[in-house]
């Protein structure tokens, strides 16, 4: 089945700042400078932006941004939730905007000074009014559980138990993006690759993920241009046509605590997503020749390789061991560097890379003409997209 | 050079300000409303009759209402200069903006009665030197009101102390949660769940040493919810957990450290015998003895008074 949404709008631009621990300036020129980037990447002038969209935990409200670029009549802006779930998201509603013609020119961004002024990683400070969403804290944090990476700690550690995945298999994701962030100039750990022993010797935060499990804490902003596969024809670019693009929450799901479910150590969330994806681009994962899986921590890749069909259930780290995730083996994930390696831009950068592989210039290019998978945030309500040549 | 305190100073034992009359005479409707705000309901004040039968020529005035009769208008903005003290205008004028009333003394000459038409004249008795207050530093300024009536008659007189003061800067420090016990050391408090109406049974529960959940057609459910999403029903039963569970996952917290807690700290998800899981800490149990599938009962701690958290023991 094709559905409506495939291939009627593409990424036309790319544009992001540096990606850094402490940028110096605020997060509305971090966003205005990668949306400026994009679209002279894509040869479109700002006048003509008529739409936006971002994350609800984006700092840099829509008609701030606008009015910054210069922009003149804005006739569409949302924004997803759920943190860094949403990342592919926003680029599923500039799609959606561009194939009803809601809106002809929609930049997506992502604008963030997550290392120097607030860090995710220091723990959840409740709201003063108790609503759902902050009751829902309540059942975790006074327990000490109070950081992404603990959330993720308890389905990865029963991930194990049912998979016998080890700690060393988490490590040799982290070891594929470090050695992609290694040749990567734009990523934080360029030129550092590790090795599984510093993985192992690396220091733990939660068991059982070691500090290598974990993604890092940045600042940078990353922007990305969508617009109709028509207008695209006469742009600078090669477009990356947007195969398909879809959310999904499923199955009891909560905000990184979907303990409730009867399986814990599947994402049913990124299975739902899977489906439609594949679904909307009338593809299986044989058509796909690499991709950007969300790794704000390593364990999550591998349920992820399950969901997508790469592996069946549990067998995750047979592929990682024997096909490979690094560049050379059957699915180079990550090519960038990833969040682990290149920055932690909430998965906006990674849809970036994406976009460089189906134009082929990425600094880690993986060779063919199949598709292009991104992933957003796992253990979270989650999107994807499948990016195609013309 | 004449400091605020000698300026001050003068005034004691001179006029305050020109002697005030009141507007009216003493009169039941004034007594009346007095005595109902005040729930005063000696009939005295208020019934000829009774007030003759406890050997009064007729109604007379709660005597508390001495300084009542002489009050300036209400007026909004203020008093006048006319109304006000001058000695404390100097205060107003030196930085002293606070004021506060901190003793009243009534001494009594005889009852007021219907008629009386009440002139107060003030003195200032004393200044006192700058005090440091909780409120601010300043001084304070005792008056010393005396009461007559259109006869002369002495009716009673009044000490009137107030505090003129500075107010303290208020601490500007960002708001934080931190206190600091008598030792010196941070206490800080342990982190509190939002309570919502879905889910205040739950707390109020582990408050009394239950676990309880929502039952409908026996299908318990966590963490609580208005709807049982099964039924679509928004009635439901709470039940009582036996406390019994296995360790479903477990994790072990290295990083980040909250104050109040002890690490390495293990966090285990437990999924009771009713087919619920929670997560909750372990008591006595080292990090390296927790593994999934291990039997565990529940117990209670009170982190803090009245906040009781669920923890599990190795059963």
């Amino acid at each position: 089945m094709t559905g409506t949404l495939a291939n009627k709008a593409a990424i036309v631009g790319i544009g992001a700042t540096e990606f850094s621990k402490e940028s110096g300036r605020s997060e509305l020129r971090l966003a205005v400078e990668a949306i400026t980037a994009a679209l002279e990447d894509a040869g479109i002038d700002r006048s003509e932006v008529d739409g936006l969209c971002t994350y609800t935990m984006d700092n840099n409200p829509e008609i701030e941004v606008f009015r910054n670029i210069g922009g003149k009549q804005l006739k569409f802006f949302s924004r997803i939730h759920y943190g860094g779930g949403a990342a592919c998201a926003p680029v599923m509603q500039a799609a959606m905007a561009v194939a009803t013609g809601v809106a002809d020119v929609v930049v997506c961004y992502r604008a963030m000074n997550e290392r120097s002024q607030y860090r995710f990683g220091s723990g959840y400070t409740p709201p003063p009014v108790p609503n759902a969403e902050s009751a829902h804290y309540g059942y975790y944090v006074p327990f000490g559980l109070v950081s992404p990476a603990s959330w993720v700690a308890m389905a990865a550690q029963r991930y194990m138990h049912e998979t016998g995945a080890t700690s060393e298999d988490f490590g040799r994701v982290a070891v594929a993006c470090r050695r992609h962030a290694a040749t990567n100039p734009y990523a934080w750990f360029y030129q550092k690759p590790i090795t599984l022993d510093d993985h192992q010797a690396s220091r733990w935060i939660v068991e059982p993920l070691h500090l290598l499990d974990c993604c890092q804490e940045s600042d940078g902003a990353q922007a990305l241009v969508v617009t109709s596969v028509e207008r695209a024809k006469s742009l600078r670019q090669t477009p990356a046509i947007i195969r398909a693009a879809a959310q999904g929450a499923a199955d009891d799901q909560q905000m990184m605590t979907s303990y409730y479910r009867p399986d814990i150590s599947r994402l049913s969330e990124m299975d739902l997503v899977a489906q439609q994806l594949y679904d909307q681009a009338g593809i299986g994962p044989d058509a796909i020749r690499t991709a950007v899986l969300y790794d704000h921590f390593s364990p999550f890749v591998l349920p992820q390789i399950e969901a997508f069909g790469f592996a069946k259930p549990g067998q995750a780290k047979d592929f990682i061991r024997e096909e490979g995730i690094e560049l050379g083996g059957r699915l180079p994930v990550n090519t960038n560097g990833g969040q682990l390696g290149e920055a932690y831009i909430h998965g906006m950068n990674g849809i970036a890379e994406g976009v460089r592989q189906v134009r082929g210039t990425s600094v880690n290019q993986v060779k063919g003409d199949g598709h292009v998978l991104v992933t957003a945030g796992t253990g979270v309500p989650t999107s994807g997209l499948i990016l195609g040549n013309a | 050079m004449e400091t605020l305190l000698d300026k001050a100073r003068a005034w004691v034992g001179k006029a305050a300000n020109a002697p005030t009359t009141a507007r009216d005479p003493v009169n039941l409707p004034m007594i009346r409303r007095w005595c109902e705000a005040m729930g005063d309901t000696n009939p005295i004040y208020t019934d000829e009759a009774a007030a003759k039968a406890a050997g009064h020529p007729g109604i007379v005035a709660p005597p508390a209402m001495l300084d009542v009769w002489t009050m300036a208008p209400y007026r909004p903005g203020g008093r006048t200069a006319e109304q006000g003290f001058e000695v404390l205008n100097l205060f107003d004028e030196a930085g002293y903006g606070g004021v506060v009333a901190t003793n009243v003394t009534q001494e009594y000459g005889r009852y007021l009665r219907l008629g009386d038409l009440v002139t107060m004249s003030t003195l200032v008795s004393d200044v006192s030197d700058e005090k440091k207050t909780g409120l601010g530093t300043g001084h304070f300024v005792t008056l010393a009101y005396e009461f007559t009536n259109q006869d002369g008659e002495f009716l009673g007189r009044e000490t009137f102390r107030v505090l003129k003061f500075k107010p303290n800067i208020p601490d500007t420090k960002p708001q934080s949660d931190t206190k600091e016990k008598s030792d010196g050391t941070p206490e800080f408090p342990h982190p509190r769940p939002a309570i919502t109406h879905d889910n205040a049974f739950y707390w109020e529960g582990l408050n009394q040493r239950k676990l309880l959940f929502q039952s409908c057609e026996g299908r318990l459910r966590h963490p609580p919810g208005p709807m049982d999403p099964v039924s679509g029903s928004l009635d439901f039963e709470i039940v009582e957990a036996s406390g019994r569970g296995t360790i479903h996952s477990f994790v072990v917290m290295h990083q980040p450290r909250l104050p109040g807690f002890e690490y390495p700290l293990p966090v285990v998800l437990v999924e009771l015998e009713e087919g619920v899981r929670i997560v909750a800490n372990m008591i006595d149990a080292k990090p390296e003895d927790v593994e999934i599938g291990r039997a565990v009962m529940a117990d209670f701690v009170e982190v803090e008074p009245d906040y009781v958290l669920p923890a599990f023991r190795f059963a």
